[in-house]
């Protein structure tokens, strides 16, 4: 069983936001919200770097582990899906997020944030809405996977500077770039995720 | 380059970005870290998670983005705010709540109520004024609210969502959210108008000590003077303001997202709230045993506000004599009284 994983090559990556722009296409995502985000440190000074983060989909999820309604759920193939049937919008997933992932649709004082909204791997939602359903695609967006095809904002990333899929495969072909290339910053949010880094 | 556009103020001047840039980037090139040889070296200065991790607890960059509170890339304390969460807190609370619990329970079994040495005198005396019992009554009702909702937060889901169903259960929290952020003003509220009506009466005396030392007259037979608070009633009152003041200001802070706050300080606030919550509910959890079956005759004090003349002479004799000094003690409405109120 594959183990879904992103991986974001920072030394390939042109901060072009094509990412950040597919998936909200892809997805209808409502104003306000990224779900993808490109960030670029030591900006202008020699060794900058920009690296496309969105939700990582962590291996023992904190997301999960603090929602007081258990509205998550890791599938099989390491993807967190989340429930908005369930979420109360309480923000507990927003501070246990090491990535910044979770997202909501309103400021929320007094914890009006609405239903929490974040990365799905393109792969629908947790909820009871059937796979490829309208009310699938409304609240969560497209559910690529169930089409046989990897979250959007990888596949057409212009560099191929973010890689999805398999974490074993796309870890083997970075390491092999760095290899090949003889430098590489790193597997950027791997060992906060998934508690394993990528070494050549 | 971006910046360095910005800055210019004729943005439509190519030439002169072109002139301004190479100056400029040639004296960043002083702090490049080039090869041994003096070739450019891609990676030599590249930004590296683990160093800038070290210097920092958080990386942040710059986002083309408007919201610009996303630019935080990875905060690898959110994990270590699940470990707080999921590994402390949760038996944290568990233990301090059920322990208190049981130990007022063995003190019941052991010692029972505190009873009236000498009965009842069948004339009361006048402790607290409607003002007094409503705030008390306001802070009181609004702080068990907010503790059932709390831990619902907290607990529910290993409690109440086993029982009732994932659905249910989420419509339930989703109205004890909004029960909770809102009683949260009545209790702040009430505590702010309790420590403005008793502050002065509550600032310690020497008095206070003998009664701690005679453990208030729970542990030992002998009789212990107080006026109109005890140390008892002082210690409750000043934690009940302190931890007041430390559980409004974190769950503002938690109310307001973002409002001169960062993520790193909503965690601390979450931590700051959570704590003092135990510690409040564990504290009120024994002032309630004390003031209603631990103590004969003291739930009376705030549910008509008038006690036995008796009871204030065993709790608060130097109370009991001011008041007295004042005027005479209120006749219980016998039947006879009564006639003659009617007339």
């Amino acid at each position: 069983m594959a183990r879904m994983k992103f991986l974001c090559d920072a030394d390939r990556c042109i901060e072009c936001n094509a990412c950040v722009t597919a998936c909200k296409n892809e997805h209808e995502v409502p104003w306000g919200i990224n779900r993808r985000r490109v960030i670029t440190l030591n900006d202008g000074k020699p060794g900058e770097r920009s690296v496309s983060m969105a939700c990582m989909h962590c291996t023992e999820a904190p997301c999960a582990a603090v929602c007081p309604t258990s509205c998550f759920l890791p599938t099989e193939d390491g993807i967190v899906l989340h429930s908005k049937d369930l979420c109360i919008g309480c923000g507990y997933c927003f501070y246990a997020c090491p990535f910044g992932a979770p997202q909501y649709p309103r400021v929320g004082n007094f914890g009006t944030r609405g239903k929490m909204d974040k990365c799905t791997y393109c792969a629908g939602g947790a909820g009871p809405e059937p796979t490829g359903s309208m009310e699938e695609y409304v609240k969560y967006g497209s559910n690529r996977l169930a089409e046989g095809k990897l979250p959007l904002c990888a596949e057409m990333c212009s560099t191929k500077s973010l890689l999805a899929g398999d974490g074993e495969m796309i870890a083997r072909i970075y390491k092999e770039r760095v290899v090949t290339r003889g430098y590489g910053s790193g597997a950027w949010g791997w060992k906060t995720a998934y508690r394993e880094d990528v070494s050549a | 380059m971006r910046r360095l556009v910005r800055a210019t103020p004729f943005m439509g001047s190519a030439a002169l970005v072109v002139l301004v840039g190479p100056g400029l980037r040639a004296g960043a090139a002083a702090a490049e870290v080039r090869a041994p040889d003096g070739a450019f070296a891609p990676d030599a200065n590249a930004a590296k998670e683990g160093v800038l991790l070290n210097q920092d607890a958080r990386i942040s960059g710059r986002i083309d983005i408007l919201d610009r509170r996303a630019d935080v890339l990875i905060q690898p304390r959110g994990r270590e705010w699940e470990g707080y969460h999921e590994t402390w807190l949760q038996p944290l609370g568990v233990l301090v709540i059920l322990g208190t619990l049981l130990l007022l329970g063995l003190f019941y079994a052991a010692m029972g109520p505190l009873r009236l040495t000498r009965g009842r005198s069948g004339r009361t005396v006048t402790r607290f004024s409607p003002g007094e019992r409503f705030a008390h009554w306001l802070a009181a009702i609004s702080f068990v609210l907010l503790a059932l909702t709390g831990l619902n937060v907290t607990y529910g889901k290993i409690v109440l969502r086993p029982v009732i169903g994932p659905d249910a259960f989420s419509a339930f929290a989703q109205w004890v959210k909004y029960t909770h952020n809102y009683a949260g003003i009545a209790f702040a509220l009430g505590l702010l108008t309790i420590a403005a009506l008793w502050l002065r009466q509550n600032l310690p005396t020497r008095l206070d000590l003998a009664w701690l030392r005679a453990g208030g007259g729970y542990l030992s037979e002998t009789h212990v003077s107080a006026g109109r608070f005890n140390a008892g009633e002082k210690l409750v009152f000043w934690f009940a303001v302190l931890a007041g003041v430390a559980i409004t200001a974190s769950g503002v802070v938690l109310l307001f997202p973002f409002y001169g706050t960062t993520i790193a300080g909503m965690q601390l606030a979450h931590i700051v709230h959570s704590l003092t919550a135990i510690a409040f509910v564990a504290v009120i959890l024994g002032h309630i045993y004390v003031g209603t079956i631990g103590t004969e005759g003291a739930i009376e004090a705030m549910v008509s506000g008038e006690v036995d003349v008796n009871w204030a002479r065993e709790h608060h004799d130097l109370w009991l004599a001011e008041t007295m000094a004042g005027s005479a003690p209120n006749e219980r409405p016998e039947p006879a009284s009564l006639g003659r109120q009617g007339a």
